[in-house]
């Protein structure tokens, strides 16, 4: 593989610390995964500390949760799982030295991507303009019980608007975290679509596609734990 | 015969010969590139391990100072100090000793030094985020510095809240933040040395053939891996708990700060074997170096250290026996804990039979290794009576709890790496230096921690409770003992500092093997030189070779070559 590399004069490809160009591959690859299983623990103790207080406080959870807009969040589902699929086929395209259809593939995944924050910032918008924002904007009223319970009634049955409070936080921490990481996400895509717009991608690197895709793929998989946990709650409610 | 044919590549043979002038003639990686942006941009491993040394040694410095107000402090039973500055020096000293210095200092310094070294590599795996791992903690901990000096934090080191959500004069937030920003530079360190130590390896060098401070450090990077994100999100928590006063910890909140400690200890009691393997890394380096002998049970070694990484997982619930985790949960943890004490004793047990029957030299590393091994057993039995339910009751926030865990951090991991700061030094600066001053520091430091510490489990046994600043008048003479034996650790700790600097410019030039040793490390020259090998090593048997007298070795090298 090292020797067809040469061949193609493009040496610059191997660094100084590696043997083969191989070795260069698999060490990149392995760097992504490790990354990738720290995601996995800090976005896993993030929703282990929702998962706790949502056994705890279901019905409260399920209160707050019902006044988010699932529709946005089933369109932006469609957007992610589709960048994923645009950005796989970039990997192909890379690697078969196809430079305009790589540049394509990677302008239609930043452009899913962008339409995602796009949606999600209208509706982190809409939440504040329904009042949903605790600290900053929140309608306690919309959660308390009509008429005042009996003193004696059970309390149990009674949703607590400090803990629908903190469904919302969580809400808003997860979905901040993995909106953070899409916007990384982005950034390094627009750096990638610099490069292949200049034609600086050649099958040689196609794994720095590779490794990105990785990553996207993996923002897409918390997205996809984030839908049922947060939004898909309160759905009955 | 294989042991023979691995000889023709190890340093007996290249010593005896004539190969050291040639070695000094060739550039080193300390002068072959001069100015101020060859050492903040270097991407060599080996200059970036320097730059740890020297910010570790500034953060162990500050630590120190902080640990010397709350022992001045404790002088008289009524306080030295205000209250509120007593409480701000010891979350000081905690914070700044466990992320700035316990958790970098032997991965940041050895590791990025030693590992790629080890494995017969030219670099880690990926140089340029090494060099962002050392700025994203020299960021974090200036931000942590800089919080800690302008108006402080008095939460104590574990940040337990709804005090530290609530209590608004102290500098939480920030110091959350720092906390968040070492621990990406621990993580991407981390990362770095478990990829190298997968993919970097040379011909020859297989798993077990690795040697045990490898293993130790990857042990080590697997658990930062694993660990850190957790304290990372769980900072996150509670940074927005404080700023915007919505409950998830605060249990007037409806939060449950029960939930706080089970996350926050998910790092922080894996983070007590971040820093206490790869001391034990060193350890085993340099006993079977001044034992010239082969480590007892190699296996057992390494798979006590991936069990000690593993073990350290599943007892964290042993820190809240008194927080109201529940029965159960604190019979299961207290259960699991006792197994910890397993990996440990096996530890100790290969140890002691290396040096049994060994010819060793009490060079002052070697002191080092034994005062190690000795503290770090009473740090570890002690450690039984914590997790222990029935005992724990009475000694839960003692000073029992504070001695038991300075064992293990100062009389294991700050011993474990002075014994690696001596003896790497010579590879790392090519001098040597003074060996009557080493040695008497490294008495001093083990008579001022013996001192300093013991009475505290005494202390703790009578029941005096630790993070108060002032305390019954009964417990005055020990608190003046322990406080003056902290003087005297203080000035052990200090000579290092004079006798190695002296060494840089008056030391003996060292050669590139001074200790006879067995590891790939000494084969380079003394600095090594800027790529560490000018051909890919080819190993042919594990790292403790030293059964073999040099001549032996040269003798079976010239038989075996035939083969």
């Amino acid at each position: 593989m090292s020797s067809h590399a040469a061949s193609h004069g493009h040496p610059s490809v191997l660094a100084h610390h590696f043997d083969t160009i191989e070795q260069q591959r698999s060490t990149m690859r392995l760097g992504m995964w490790m990354f990738l299983v720290t995601e996995a623990l800090f976005f896993g103790g993030a929703f282990c500390a929702y998962a706790a207080n949502r056994v705890w406080y279901p019905r409260d959870f399920e209160a707050g949760s019902s006044q988010l807009n699932v529709f946005i969040a089933g369109i932006n589902s469609l957007l992610l799982l589709t960048s994923s699929l645009t950005i796989t086929l970039a990997i192909h395209a890379a690697q078969e030295g196809k430079k305009s259809k790589l540049f394509w593939l990677l302008t239609v995944t930043i452009l899913l991507a962008v339409s995602f924050l796009g949606m999600k910032a209208y509706e982190y918008y809409s939440d504040y303009e329904e009042a949903l924002v605790p600290g900053l904007r929140f309608d306690e009223s919309k959660f308390m019980p009509a008429t005042l319970p009996s003193p004696d009634a059970p309390t149990i049955n009674q949703i607590n608007p400090d803990r629908v409070k903190m469904f919302f936080m969580f809400y808003y921490i997860m979905t901040g975290l993995h909106v953070l990481h899409m916007i990384v996400g982005i950034g390094v895509m627009v750096w990638l679509w610099l490069k292949a717009y200049r034609g600086e991608i050649h099958e040689q690197k196609f794994l720095l596609i590779e490794i990105t895709s990785l990553y996207w793929h993996f923002v897409d998989l918390v997205w996809l734990f984030i839908v049922p946990a947060l939004y898909l709650a309160g759905i009955h409610h | 015969m294989s042991l023979a044919s691995v000889y023709l590549n190890r340093d007996y043979i290249t010593q005896s010969a004539p190969a050291e002038p040639n070695a000094k003639a060739s550039p080193n990686y300390l002068n072959h590139a001069y100015g101020w942006q060859s050492w903040l941009l270097t991407i060599d491993h080996k200059r970036i391990g320097l730059l740890y040394m020297l910010s570790v040694t500034g953060f162990f410095l500050i630590g120190m100072a902080a640990a010397g107000m709350v022992r001045y402090d404790l002088l008289k039973p009524s306080g030295m100090l205000e209250a509120d500055i007593y409480n701000r020096m010891f979350s000081a000293h905690g914070i700044v000793m466990t992320f700035f210095f316990l958790i970098p200092a032997i991965p940041g310094i050895f590791g990025n030094f030693f590992i790629p070294l080890m494995v017969g590599a030219r670099d880690l795996a990926f140089p340029k985020l090494n060099l962002a791992s050392w700025y994203i903690y020299m960021i974090g901990g200036a931000f942590g510095i800089w919080a800690i000096l302008n108006g402080g934090i008095d939460t104590g080191w574990t940040l337990y809240p709804p005090y530290s959500s609530k209590s608004a004069a102290t500098n939480v937030a920030p110091v959350a933040v720092s906390i968040f920003i070492t621990g990406f530079s621990s993580i991407l360190t981390g990362l770095n040395i478990v990829v190298t130590v997968h993919r970097m390896r040379a011909p020859g060098m297989t798993w077990m053939r690795l040697p045990l401070f490898v293993w130790a450090i990857y042990a080590t990077s697997l658990i930062q891996l694993l660990s850190t994100p957790v304290l990372a999100v769980t900072v996150v928590f509670l940074g927005v708990e404080r700023l915007t006063g919505v409950g998830i910890f605060d249990p007037a909140l409806q939060g449950d700060p029960v939930l706080f400690q089970h996350m926050f200890w998910f790092y922080s009691h894996p983070a007590v074997y971040i820093m206490i393997l790869p001391a034990m890394g060193v350890i085993n380096e340099v006993l079977t170096c001044f034992s010239r002998k082969n480590i007892f049970g190699y296996s057992a070694v390494v798979f006590s250290t991936l069990g000690i990484a593993f073990a350290g997982f599943i007892v964290w619930g042993h820190h809240m026996f008194l927080a109201g985790e529940g029965y159960y949960p604190a019979l299961i943890f207290s259960f699991l804990s006792f197994f910890v004490a397993v990996p440990s004793a096996v530890k100790v047990f290969n140890w002691t039979a290396t040096l049994y029957k060994g010819s060793i030299t009490f060079s002052a590393p070697m002191i080092y290794a034994v005062g190690f091994i000795i503290l770090f057993m009473i740090g570890g039995l002690t450690g039984l009576f914590l997790s222990n339910l029935g005992s724990d009751i009475h000694l839960h926030d003692t000073y029992f709890v504070v001695a038991h865990f300075h064992y293990v951090m100062v009389g294991g991991m700050v011993l474990g790496y002075f014994a690696g700061l001596h003896y790497w030094w010579p590879k790392i600066t090519g001098r040597m230096y003074n060996e009557w001053w080493a040695k008497f520091s490294a008495i001093t430091i083990m008579v001022g921690f013996s001192f300093t510490f013991l009475p505290q489990f005494y202390l703790g046994y009578l029941g005096m409770p630790r993070r108060y600043a002032s305390y019954a008048p009964e417990f005055q003479d020990l608190n003046v003992l322990s406080s003056a034996g902290s003087t005297v650790l203080a000035v052990g700790y200090i000579m290092p500092l004079f006798y190695l600097i002296h060494s840089l410019f008056f030391g003996k030039i060292a050669t590139s093997n001074p200790w006879g040793a067995t590891g790939l490390e000494w084969q380079t020259p003394s600095p090594p030189s800027p790529h560490n090998f000018d051909k890919t090593p080819i190993v042919t048997c594990g790292p403790y070779e030293y059964s073999l007298t040099p001549e032996e070795a040269k003798a079976m090298a010239q038989a075996g070559g035939k083969h």
